[in-house]
């Protein structure tokens, strides 16, 4: 079986296990999860039973129903950051690349100014004055990626954009929209594919970190950042309850950078080297 | 003559295959190569000519394996050699010359480095001894300064300097055989003659056995004892230089020196020029930054006319083209298009403008977007400048294929699917599509294989007289000139020297840049080297 038309290797295989997975979780999960996710059906911390496999979280409420919904929230958000995030990025990127000039040093420099804040502190400043609803939380975490994004997404529009096939889309008189559409975005959609993994993977991850430091998705809505931190305590008793949300965020990470690895490596086949007979 | 002197390279039943899909390369091949003696490798790109260069060195590319076959060096097959056996003869016993010597050097080491290197690694030489025997080298190649030229970075040096640093590289430890690729296909004709010359010399004076790989008959006619012809991994023919040149015995090597011989025989061109001007280039200034490239240059080009550009690059020919596009707007002159000013900028011309100015590229491979079929790269400007609708544009499409010959079914192919002469075909389709009146054909069959530039030069021939095109060609190859131009302009440092007839510029008197042009183009005949330099003997004795 091919994907993008190529042989995935056997890790690659594994983490698209692991993102299928998740994902179905994440669409379909609340069907059969055992409970709802803020019904409270046994005592603190109760430990794994028939009725819950993996316990209960600190008021109580099932670990796995929470970590079923848990999953949809944190990949959804995740998921919708990335995609808004790509859509400034490329789109700012490609601009700049092509126009060049004072757009060019405009954006850019305008992005040096966000990249040179650490983007955690920004976030805080930013969640903390709007106030951290869903569609302020994605709309941050995106502007904020969207930065890294550009530089990408204008380190390979440069270097298209040069190409004779782009100056003849020029001479003959296309748009900037249409360049970068026809012209350039089909020759960059390799490497940003793969960077479409590992951005996910990051902003999954910020995601976790803000819900953990209390700004991220706020309850009674599940997600596995959160749940880190609720039952952080439980630490503290020798129980398990902290190691599932945890587990999962290390589960679907591993799983994306398993497939980005074998993305960039159909990339960076061997052009030299490795020849000996 | 060369029967009583022993084999130094012997290479039997050579079969390379693709690691993926096990494709053939290169099949069942022999070479013998006695002491001394120089062979040439001819033949078309895919040819598996560079290959068998590098199977002497019992090497293979990545993506290709030796498969079967034995390379004996001295008697020694190095194929069962291990890679530390291996390792002692390349470099001592068989050296390699690469095409690319600005690609193939180091650029963070000094040439000097990169030259004692080898000696030094093989225990053969200290390094001090590496260097002065590299001086010694690096004089007898006629290097500028060879005392100090070691110390110099690869950047530092032209390209023609390179291609010779890299031959002292490969005689750095006196190997028995060299594997030269392509040494001279990068460089510009004035400068191919002066290393062939050099390497001829080097060659002759170390008696080293020599590979000579090449597409250009005329260049291994002058260097070579022996031609072996390939094609497609298989061996056509193999004989004496003068046998395969008068007389080859296969069909394929019957062509490949037809081509050649054509450009000499063909010189007329029919005219069906019409008096009308159509474009005026009036007194032209252009640079990049502060650089001035072009000076004071003025060109007239009329209806179904082609007018050539010719010179080395970095003369500025090139840029001539990207300034009639409107991509680089000239800083002094003006244009004049079909009675009208043509505005400099390409941004301050209409799309009805853009429209009848089309440029064809040199290499075909950039020139296409490796994403799109060709039906949208050729449907695009149809669509874009006579907006029609889907139907009439398939229509035109199709039309235009069958036009630039190619089979309808490509249609859906993407520019990958293609080979070389398909893709130069497709940009000519591209240009085509817009319905132009002038085509700038900028280096159209300089990337291309001689045969296939040969129907190229062919179609765009037809094309000038059933569409009644003008063409404003650049190249640097004068055989292409001969072929197709009805004037000529001749470009040195930025300014013409000439622009004539195509005929009364190559009858002479020349200008002295013209002549040297015209003499360094090499001809097919075994001794035109010698006679050159008898020549140039003689000048200097005079």
């Amino acid at each position: 079986m091919k994907i993008l038309g190529h042989k995935p290797t056997g890790t690659a295989w594994i983490g698209l296990g692991i993102i299928a997975f998740n994902l179905f979780i994440a669409i379909f999960g609340p069907l059969f999860a055992p409970f709802s996710q803020s019904e409270t059906v046994g005592a603190t911390w109760d430990p794994s039973s028939a009725q819950m496999w993996l316990g209960a979280d600190q008021i109580g409420r099932d670990m796995l129903t929470r970590l079923i919904y848990g999953a949809r929230m944190t990949i959804g958000v995740a998921l919708a950051t990335t995609f808004i995030s790509f859509f400034i990025g490329i789109t700012l990127g490609f601009t700049a690349a092509v126009l060049g000039g004072w757009v060019d040093t405009l954006i850019s420099r305008l992005v040096d100014v966000i990249l040179s804040i650490p983007l955690l502190i920004l976030a805080l400043i930013i969640l903390g004055v709007f106030g951290s609803s869903i569609p302020v939380l994605i709309l941050t975490i995106a502007v904020l990626d969207s930065t890294r994004v550009f530089r990408l997404a204008r380190a390979l529009g440069m270097n298209l954009t040069v190409l004779e096939y782009v100056e003849a889309a020029r001479l003959r008189g296309e748009g900037t929209w249409w360049i970068i559409r026809r012209e350039i975005l089909p020759n960059a959609s390799a490497p940003l594919v793969s960077e479409f993994g590992l951005r996910f993977c990051f902003n999954f991850l910020f995601i976790a970190a803000l819900s953990f430091l209390g700004l991220g998705i706020q309850p009674p809505f599940a997600d596995w950042g959160g749940m880190v931190r609720e039952n952080s305590a439980a630490i503290n008793f020798g129980m398990l309850a902290p190691i599932w949300p945890a587990l999962a965020i290390t589960i679907l990470t591993v799983g994306v950078n398993l497939v980005v690895d074998w993305l960039l490596s159909i990339e960076a086949r061997p052009s030299g080297a490795q020849a000996e007979l | 003559m060369t029967d009583n002197k022993k084999i130094i390279l012997q290479i039997k039943g050579l079969r390379l295959e693709a690691v993926r899909g096990g494709a053939v390369i290169v099949d069942n091949v022999d070479v013998a190569l006695h002491a001394g003696e120089v062979l040439g490798l001819i033949g078309e790109s895919g040819a598996g000519k560079s290959t068998i260069g590098l199977s002497a060195m019992a090497y293979a590319r990545a993506g290709v394996h030796i498969a079967g076959g034995s390379v004996e060096i001295d008697g020694v097959d190095i194929r069962k050699l291990d890679a530390n056996g291996r390792r002692a003869v390349r470099g001592r016993r068989i050296a390699y010359v690469a095409q690319s010597a600005s690609a193939a050097f180091n650029p963070s080491h000094t040439i000097m480095d990169q030259v004692c290197e080898a000696p030094m690694i093989h225990g053969l030489m200290s390094r001090a001894e590496a260097e002065t025997w590299a001086r010694h080298l690096f004089k007898s190649l006629d290097l500028p300064e060879p005392d100090t030229f070691g110390e110099r970075y690869p950047h530092q040096a032209s390209g023609g300097q390179l291609q010779r640093a890299m031959a002292a590289m490969a005689m750095s430890c006196r190997p028995d055989i060299l594997v030269l690729d392509e040494p001279t296909t990068a460089l510009d004709v004035t400068t191919q003659i002066e290393v062939l010359i050099l390497l001829k010399s080097l060659i002759r004076e170390y008696k080293t056995a020599a590979l000579y790989i090449t597409h250009d008959l005329a260049v291994v006619a002058q260097v070579a004892d022996r031609i072996k012809v390939l094609r497609h991994g298989k061996e056509v023919e193999e004989g004496t230089v003068d046998g395969v040149l008068q007389a080859p015995t296969q069909e394929y090597s019957a062509r490949l020196v037809a081509v050649r011989g054509a450009a000499a025989s063909e010189r007329a061109v029919q005219s069906s020029v019409k008096p009308d001007t159509i474009l005026n280039v009036e007194h032209i200034d252009a640079s990049y930054g502060t650089f001035k490239v072009v000076t004071d240059v003025s060109l007239d080009v009329r209806k179904g006319e082609t007018v050539a550009v010719v010179g080395e690059s970095g003369s500025g020919k090139s840029t001539l083209a990207r300034i009639i596009t409107g991509l680089l707007p000239p800083t002094a002159g003006s244009i004049t298009f079909k009675g009208q000013p043509l505005p400099k900028s390409l941004a301050e011309r209409s799309k009805d403008l853009k429209r009848t100015i089309q440029l064809v590229y040199q290499i075909p491979d950039v020139a296409l977007n490796p994403r799109q079929t060709l039906h949208e790269t050729i449907g695009r400007p149809v669509s874009f400048y006579f907006g029609l609708g889907v139907a009439d544009v398939s229509k035109r499409t199709k039309e235009l294929l069958d036009l630039v010959e190619l089979p309808q079914a490509f249609l859906t192919r993407r520019p990958t699917e293609l080979s070389g002469g398909q893709k130069q075909r497709v940009c000519i389709a591209r240009a085509l599509a817009a319905n132009p009146d002038l085509i700038i054909l900028d280096e159209p069959t300089s990337a291309l294989d001689p045969l296939v530039a040969e129907e190229i030069l062919k179609l765009l021939r037809r094309l000038q007289s059933e569409l009644g095109l003008s063409y404003v060609l650049i190249t640097h190859d004068l055989d292409v000139v001969h072929r197709i131009a009805h004037r000529t302009a001749v470009m040195l440092k930025g300014s013409f020297v000439a622009f004539d007839d195509t005929a009364r510029i190559f009858e002479g008197p020349y200008h002295p840049y013209t002549e040297k042009l015209v003499t360094a183009v090499p001809v097919m005949r075994s001794d035109w080297l010698d006679g050159v330099l008898a020549k140039r003997a003689a000048a200097i004795a005079a």
